[in-house]
Formats: structure tokens, sequence, C-alpha cells
């Protein structure tokens, strides 16, 4: 068998595979140089132009503006929550202790769509769509449970002794938490922050039901724009998004270790 | 009680309740919300009327323009499931068994299309295959075919997408259920005489089924519930209990209705999960 494993059949398929699997991709790249704009296919030429257009379209840089802060206020409320539960989980034993942690982790077995809804009839009538209050409230269910997941698995695998020499020597359960705890699932924390973050900032369905006219996310804006058009200036922003997502990757990857985070 | 534990219970209650308040106010109250007006009665004209009853689930129920979108719906998550677990599985075999240096490059490649939003590579998928796209102009430039095919705007079009934006969870969900793979059992089966065939069905298949089932739901639970890539890819033209959710919320105003197709679609869902139960419970049993 493993002499036979680079036999050229498998190596074929597997190509093509990959091929299939990475396809959209690289036609975005690749269409997002070129110089017609209409979506086929060859590429006639190579220009910069759909990149120099994005820098001035203000509906594609005001809704960067909007995911960036919604996505930053997202992280950092869910952060806020999350770990103090994330604590509780792994530090405290509680009676009902086991259906919390499924508690907190449940909104990631509803469909968005359905999520979605739900939060445009509570959000409408109090009148906070299209707002970033609006659209932090409306991510914060599904940013949560990565927060605590990420942040209860630190918990658990960090070596405790330093927590237990810190308290005999004294030192406050806060003190031990701020000083010892927290510096050691400091990594943990992080991916869960930029996790938060990545989820809100590429959320799209929650956000096509409590956008407004105030507040569009870049997604929604992507949406409606592929919706209506398809000029390869989507091809560009989406050149610079991925760009983008795989900078926090690398940041994750040194933080914590990609693997840890995916598990 | 005693002081300690009386301490101990209010450290659990501030630790925890900041985070109750919250998922209470993003995931409780808009789910209860939405439960309560798939009960109100109302009607295309945005009109909702405050009252009890079951007219949108009879609505839907009464249709079989519904009950074919609640079956193309299931379909579709089928569809996408076996076609997802068939494209995926020899990428994550050939990873395991892959002693390439390449290995971590490959690895990343195969779960780097997580790190697009889907809304672009749907958009991909429209360039690919539009009546200008990459494959209509090969078929034609290779004479397959005179008129580009209609691969967008039709069911068609959602499969493929769909399939493709699937693969990389599918993929880690195989890649973590080989961890208890061992190639040393592969090579004893083969060395005592079972061909390539038999030791894929009775050796690799049995030992990857953590792995293709956990994939299996999680394929499932996010296809049927999938918005974009139908709504963008279908071009307004095919129907599926997510577009629909959201054409009656959007277009038509009729909350009440659309609150009821999302509770059925939630629904669908249970029924999912519990197959999905007895089916690992079977195969632990063996």
């Amino acid at each position: 068998m493993t002499s036979k494993l680079k036999g050229w059949p498998t190596r074929v398929v597997v190509t093509l595979l990959y091929l299939f699997l990475l396809a959209p991709i690289l036609m975005v790249v690749v269409i997002s140089f070129d110089t017609q704009s209409t979506m086929s296919f060859p590429p006639q030429g190579f220009t910069f132009q759909w990149y120099e257009r994005l820098a001035q379209n203000a509906e594609f840089i005001q809704g960067f503006q909007v995911s960036a802060v919604v996505g930053a206020g997202v992280a950092l409320l869910a952060l806020l929550i999350g770990v103090p539960v994330a604590v509780a989980l792994t530090r405290h034993d509680f009676r009902f202790r086991e259906a919390m942690s499924g508690f907190f982790l449940s909104p990631l077995m509803v469909p968005a769509i359905v999520l979605g809804l739900a939060l445009l009839l509570v959000l409408a009538p109090l009148k906070i769509t299209g707002t970033y209050g609006g659209l932090i409230v409306a991510h914060l269910a599904i940013t949560v449970p990565y927060v605590v997941r990420t942040t209860s698995m630190s918990l658990m695998t960090m070596n405790r002794s330093c927590e237990e020499a810190a308290r005999t020597l004294g030192a406050s359960p806060w003190r031990t938490f701020t000083r010892v705890t927290l510096p050691l699932i400091a990594p943990g924390v992080l991916a869960g922050g930029v996790i938060a973050f990545l989820i809100s900032f590429d959320e799209a369905v929650i956000s096509l039901f409590v956008v407004g006219p105030q507040a569009t996310t870049l997604p929604v804006e992507i949406f409606h724009y592929v919706e209506s058009r398809t000029d390869p200036q989507i091809a560009a922003l989406s050149v610079v998004l991925i760009a983008i997502s795989v900078l926090f990757m690398v940041i994750i990857e040194r933080a914590a270790g990609l693997k840890k985070v995916l598990r | 009680m005693s002081a300690k534990t009386r301490s101990a219970r209010l450290t659990v209650l501030g630790l925890t309740v900041p985070g109750l308040l919250g998922l209470a106010v993003s995931f409780v109250l808009p789910l209860a919300w939405l439960l309560r007006m798939s009960f109100n009665r109302g009607d295309s004209t945005g009109l909702i009327e405050e009252t009890f009853t079951l007219d949108s689930y009879a609505q839907f129920v009464g249709d079989s323009y519904y009950w074919d979108m609640a079956w193309e719906t299931t379909l579709l998550g089928l569809g996408v499931t076996v076609l997802t677990i068939v494209v995926s599985y020899p990428i994550a075999l050939f990873l395991v068994r892959t002693e390439s240096r390449f290995k971590g490059i490959l690895v990343a490649l195969a779960v780097a299309p997580l790190l697009t939003s889907s809304v672009v590579r749907t958009y991909g998928w429209l360039v690919l295959l539009g009546n200008q796209g990459v494959v209509n102009q090969a078929l034609m430039g290779a004479g397959l075919v005179d008129q580009p095919l209609a691969l967008i705007n039709n069911r068609l079009g959602v499969y493929i997408a769909l399939v493709e934006i699937m693969m990389p969870y599918m993929i880690l969900c195989l890649l973590a259920g080989f961890g208890r793979f061992n190639p040393e059992l592969e090579h004893a089966a083969r060395s005592l005489g079972a061909n390539r065939w038999r030791t894929f069905w009775r050796i690799v298949w049995p030992l990857s089924m953590p792995g293709v089932l956990t994939g299996a739901l999680l394929v499932f639970v996010l296809t049927i519930s999938s918005f974009v890539t139908p709504r963008l890819v279908g071009g307004g033209k095919v129907f599926y209990l997510a577009t629909e959710i959201y054409d009656q919320a959007t277009a038509t105003l009729n909350w009440p209705f659309a609150a009821a197709i999302a509770f059925i679609l939630l629904a669908l869902f249970a029924v999912v999960i519990v197959i999905y139960q007895r089916a690992l419970r079977r195969i632990e049993a063996q």
C-alpha cells in the first residue's frame, strides 16, 4: 500500500479536488487584476484600477468602519462576559454546571437565519436596528460560545500549581486571578477575542436583518452589491479581506497555536 | 448552609450573571419573542394582529408549495452532505497518509477557505459558473457544448457552490476522526490477502465513521440553514426554507408566517439530531 501511495491516480484525484476547493478563491484573485468589467474568462489584461476604485468607494469604506467598530465592541463585550463564565465552569463546582455549559454553547445550534429574524422582531420595536448597539447585541450570542470555549480550554490545560502557590501565600482570589491566572491563560483569551472579532466581521445573515441606513456592515454591503452587479471591485475587496484574515490567523497562530483553537 | 458554601455560591453567581444576562438579551428573549410571533395573525400588508392562533402553521401545512419547499430543503441538505463526503474523503485520507514535507501547507490549504467569508466564495462561484465563466468557456472551447450551460440561477449551481463551501468543515472533521487510524492495520489486512477495495470497506471506512458522522451532521445543519449561497447563486429563482424566511420577513412583511417557517426549520433540525444520535448509538454498539 505505502509503496503505491505515490501512484499517479491518487495524485490526480487529490489535485483535482484541491483545484475544486480552491477554485473560487483563485478565481477571485485573478479577476481582481483583470481589465474587463464583466465576469468573463480568460483575463484580458492586468490592472490595479479595481483596487483604486475600491479606495474611493464610500459605501465599502463606511461598511468596513462599521464592521470594524462592531467587531471590536462584540469582541470586548464577549470577553467581559465570557471569561468569567469560563472561570465558573472550570474552577467551581455547582449544581447546574453541565446545563449551564450546554446553554452557553447552544446559540451555535440555532441557524443564523432564525436568530436574525428573532433579533429583528425584538430590536425593531426598540428602534435600535441599524445602530452600533443593536448590531453588537445581535452578534453577542454567536460569539460568546467561542470565548467560553477557548478560555475554558486554556483554564483546563494550564498548570494550576502557580494558582495554588499564590493562594497559599495569601493572595486574594481577585489578585490571584489578575496576577497569575490571567497572564497564563492570555493566549486562549486573545484567541477567543480574535475569533469573536472575525465572526462578527464576517457575519452576513444575522446582520442582513438588523442593519439600517445609518449603520450597514461590510458583508451586507457586499451581499447587496453582488445581488445587483458583479464588477471586479468585489474581487479586489475580497482579496483585501483575505489578506486581513490571513494576518489575523498569523496572530492566533503566534499566540495560541491554530491547532488548539480549531480543535 | 455554612458561610463558606454561601460565599462560593455568590462567587458563581457573580461570575455567571453577566453572561446569563447577555445571552438572555441576545438569544433567549428574541427566540421566545419569535415563538410568540408565530402565533399571531399576519397578512401580506404587514399588519400584525395580536392573537393566539395556529393560522401561520396551518397556512404552511395546507399548501403543497411549502411541502415541496421543505422537501427540496431536506434534499439539498442530504445531497450536499453526501457529495461533500465523496469529495472531501480522498483529500482527508491523503492528508492522513502522506509523508510529504509539504503536509503542513497542504492541511492549511484544505482549511484556508474557511478564512474567506462565504459571500466572497459565492461570488467566486458566480464568476466561475456564469455564461461567460471559466467552466462554460472551457466546455465550449473544447467543443463539448454549443450553448453555455445554465449553471447559475438554478438548483445545480446551488449544489455545486455549497459542496465546495462545506468541504473545509468536512475535511476538518474527517482529519479529527482519523486520529485513531493506524496505517499498520491497513498493512496487516493487505498482507493477509485482502485486496485494496476490501481493505478500504472493512478497515479504513469503519474506522473513519466517527469523523464522517460528525462532519455529516455539521454539513447538513449548515446547509439547510444556509441563506447567502442559495440566494445569490439561485438568483432569487430557487426557493428553500431559509430564503423563504427572509422573503416573508423583509419583502412580504408577514412576520408571523416568517416566524412559523423559522420554527418549522428548527423542528427539521431537531428531527435530524435525533436520527443522528440514534445512528451514533447503533454504531457505537457495534
